[in-house]
């Protein structure tokens, strides 16, 4: 098996197993919660008995270890349980809700990844001059200030004042593309102030790191112009930094967008997860929970075979 | 009559220095440098490090490295002061009429693009050929410079093809623009002895066949000899002498060019063994985790107590593995090291802190090998407390008298690693594997990064502290200058093997096996016509075969 094949399939197996640990983790952690889902679906006024018999029917009274097994093999087959609140299948109503959240994430991030990359490599060109302190200071002031601030900041100027874009972010399937893009113009706007930051800056601190090496200035002696030699010498030597910090900001649009959805309203996971943490619905916080860290270990799992396929000597051996 | 190429007058580089403690300030490191340098004729630029030869090099480009800067003076080339042109100009002249050669081609060719992108990329960014004339040139230097496959070397990644490989590529990368000028900066130092003699020979025969000038910086005076028309020596930014080649080898008429000429003047006469050897190895078979072939495949040496076994070869032969082995560092699948009457554990966790104390090592990076934020007498403190319990005015004695044993003093004891010179850095090293009173030390290469004439200074202290101290030395190198300096013996490495050993008078005559005549041979020797007749000599022998 050649190299390169052997450390994907580590990689994946790896990915597995941690996902694995993952679910051990959320199960015991969602157990050890306080409160009581029969109480909670039933209300105060709930007689001894009608709570005893909820609490049977729910299963909550089998041991753990029984109840994490047959929620396990629920998850293999694909099957993430029924939501005890609503008694729905919690697959199809999380399904368009993660659809939702996806999109919004892919639109944030196909404007803030070439965005970042973009200013990180003007902030090398002109390293310590304006440019690069401009940038530097817009892109760490948006990551200070919180991000629910810039949310209802953008709305008050871009949907109140100038009323450019709706406040409320609601989509439906009903909606043509240009109207869900309208829709969500300004969550995508907060996102992108947010993740563009880390990954500007990271990018810029990758190039600069290999812009000292004996290659850019052959590149220099070569008479190459600035950018030639930060796009086509730099940037290719640089990339496995620069993936790692763009998939954890990835992740972070998927997995980190609770605030934003609940300040836009916006129907995502976010929000569905928030609603059912405050009824108690265990199966669906877990479901949440699980998804979530597939995403995660998912993209984590990306950047690391794009950083092992970005360095030439695993792809061309000797 | 034609037409000077490049013209240089009164050039006066500066540069910023940091040094530790104190504010940063500007210094001149080239003092008013002029010379001249016809179209088609290659001049030698020669001197130690800190002599300004890269700069000056660098210069003629217009360029400065890291924070140098050029305040003064007139670099002319092909009619034009490219001190005095605008950013846009100065490119153009960079890979088109003037390029450069680096001493690392390995570290100068950017590991993500493939070769012949490289190769042909200041030609067509410049406008000089198309895609496919420039390829087509390329493949026709790749040929000219004897690269094996010239039609798809190209295609592949830097890493892919060996050093000596590499800086042929990077000839070609220089000559593949049309330029007038060269700047070949020591474009062979960091290759072994027998593949420097093939890349020197292509650079050579390039030069001769492109009718380019060049600037060919290097130390190594031998090698200057082979190429050169003209040599300009310098010393700490001052031109020492400017001649023919002919005049600088023959008859130099500066002291300092003297001494360049007549380096290693040690005249080491062999020990013969007299008692039991301090050091044997036995039958030693290495093999570095995670790899399935053996690096080091049954080594026989022994060691004679204040002697000097040298062990020689070309990198990747196994001989700084064999150190490793000896002290412990790589415990090896098979063999056994006796020393000092006992047999060493083979892993350093099973060896007693004697062992340890009588086993001494000295490295190439002398800079490396110390903590740059402890004081020299910290530095060489440490084994006399470590090994003897030494302490306040006991140590202190202790230490001033290594340091007079070095012939530095006792007014280092204060100074930093980053105060000292890379020869004084070395002696302290030194001190400090002596402050153990060891049987044993094992230099690796640790005269390689110096200059000659430096190098040539710690050799004879070495060889002056071994008659004192009665310590024998495994001395790792590449070099068979060096080695015929110091040795009484000798090991010739080749692929983890010891093809040839014995006392040194017997190792260096004939007959030779074939490695070591090619290694012999392959020194470069301070005479004009050398390469050629080597060369001469290894035709007729491959057609006598």
């Amino acid at each position: 098996m050649s190299p390169i094949l052997k450390l994907l399939a580590q990689r994946i197996a790896l990915g597995l197993l941690l996902l694995f640990l993952v679910s051990i983790l959320i199960f015991a952690g969602t157990i050890i919660l306080p409160g009581d889902v029969a109480q909670s679906i039933l209300g105060q006024s709930a007689t001894p008995e009608a709570l005893a018999n909820l609490r049977a029917e729910l299963g909550l009274n089998d041991p753990p270890l029984q109840r994490y097994l047959s929620w396990l093999g629920g998850l293999v087959q694909g099957d993430l349980g029924t939501a005890l609140t609503s008694g729905q299948d919690i697959a199809s109503s999380l399904g368009n809700r993660l659809k939702n959240t996806l999109f919004l994430a892919f639109w944030a991030a196909i404007i803030s990844v070439p965005l970042a990359i973009f200013l990180g490599l003007l902030a090398v060109r002109y390293r310590d001059r304006w440019p690069d302190k401009l940038i530097s200071a817009v892109t760490l002031a948006s990551i200070s200030i919180p991000e629910f601030l810039i949310g209802y900041v953008l709305m008050y100027i871009v949907a109140v004042k100038l009323r450019w874009a709706p406040s409320v972010a609601m989509i439906n399937d009903s909606m043509s593309l240009g109207q869900k893009l309208n829709s969500i113009a300004l969550p995508v706007a907060v996102l992108t102030l947010v993740v563009l930051a880390h990954m500007m800056r990271m990018t810029r601190a990758a190039i600069l790191n290999v812009m000292q090496s004996a290659y850019i200035e052959t590149a220099e002696l070569k008479g190459m112009s600035m950018f030639v030699i930060i796009w086509r010498h730099a940037f290719p030597n640089s990339i496995a930094p620069i993936v790692n910090v763009v998939m954890l900001n990835l992740a972070y649009l998927v997995v980190g967008v609770v605030v934003v959805e609940v300040v836009f309203t916006y129907p995502g996971m976010g929000q569905y997860l928030v609603d059912h943490v405050s009824k108690r619905d265990i199966p669906v916080v877990q479901a949440c929970g699980m998804i979530f860290a597939a995403v995660y270990i998912g993209l984590n799992m990306i950047a690391d075979v794009v950083s092992i396929l970005a360095n030439p000597r695993l792809r061309h051996p000797k | 009559m034609s037409e000077t190429l490049l013209k240089v007058r009164d050039l006066k580089i500066g540069a910023t220095i940091y040094p530790p403690g104190e504010k940063p300030r500007d210094i001149e490191i080239v003092h008013g440098v002029s010379f001249d340098l016809e179209p088609g004729k290659v001049l030698g630029l020669i001197g130690e490090s800190g002599a300004g030869k890269s700069t000056i090099g660098l210069a003629s480009m217009a360029y400065g490295r890291g924070g140098v800067e050029i305040t003064g003076g007139e670099v002319w080339v092909n009619g034009r002061d490219i001190l005095k042109s605008g950013l846009n100009d100065v490119r153009k002249l960079r890979g088109g009429e003037v390029t450069y050669v680096s001493q690392s081609a390995a570290a100068s060719f950017n590991p993500a693009k493939q070769i012949m992108d490289q190769v042909i990329e200041a030609s067509v960014r410049h406008g000089k050929f198309s895609k496919k004339d420039a390829e087509a040139r390329a493949v026709e230097l790749f040929r000219k410079l004897g690269l094996p496959d010239p039609e798809n070397i190209g295609n592949r990644y830097p890493h892919q093809v060996s050093g000596g490989q590499l800086q042929r590529c990077m000839t070609a990368l220089a000559l593949c623009p049309e330029p007038d000028l060269v700047v070949f900066d020591e474009p062979t130092t960091a290759l072994d002895v027998t593949t420097q003699i093939d890349v020197l020979k292509a650079i050579k025969e390039a030069i001769r066949d492109t009718g380019v000038a060049a600037l060919y910086i290097t130390h190594d005076l031998a090698v200057v000899a082979q190429v050169s028309d003209d040599i300009l020596v310098l010393k700490m930014g001052d031109m020492v002498e400017y001649g023919s080649v002919d005049q600088i080898i023959n008859a130099p008429k500066e002291d300092y060019t003297r001494a360049l000429v007549s380096v290693r003047s040690i005249d080491h006469e062999e020990k013969t063994a007299t008692s039991e050897p301090v050091l044997k190895v036995e039958g030693v078979t290495a093999r570095y985790r995670g790899t399935n072939f053996d690096v080091l495949k049954n080594i026989n040496v022994e060691l004679h107590p204040g002697q000097t076994l040298a062990v020689v070869g070309e990198s990747g032969s196994g001989k700084s593995t064999l150190a490793r082995v000896i002290t412990g560092l790589l415990p090896p699948r098979a063999g056994n090291i006796h020393f000092a009457g006992r047999d060493l554990s083979a892993a350093l966790g099973g060896r007693s802190r004697e062992d340890l104390r009588e086993l001494q090592m000295i490295y190439q990076m002398a800079d490396t090998a110390m903590n740059p934020r402890q004081t020299v007498g910290t530095i060489i403190g440490r084994p006399l407390e470590f090994y003897f319990g030494l302490r306040g005015s006991e140590k202190r004695k202790r230490i001033v008298e290594l340091l007079d044993e070095i012939e530095m003093g006792e007014a280092f004891m204060d100074r930093y690693p980053a105060e000292l010179s890379g020869g004084q850095k070395q002696r302290v090293c030194i001190a400090r594997s002596l402050a153990a009173k060891p049987k044993i030390i094992i230099c690796d290469e640790v005269t390689s990064a110096l200059d000659p004439l430096v190098a040539d200074g710690i050799l004879k202290l070495l060889l002056d502290l071994q008659k004192v101290e009665d310590v024998a030395y495994l001395f790792i190198t590449h070099d068979l200058a060096t080695v015929k300096a110091i040795a009484d013996s000798i090991a010739v490495m080749y692929q983890g093997e010891v093809v040839r050993y014995g006392g040194k008078t017997d190792v260096l005559s004939p007959p030779f096996d074939d490695y070591t005549d090619l290694l012999l041979s392959s020194v470069p020797e301070m005479k004009l016509g050398w390469l050629e007749e080597v060369i001469a000599n290894r035709k007729m022998e491959s057609a006598g075969n």
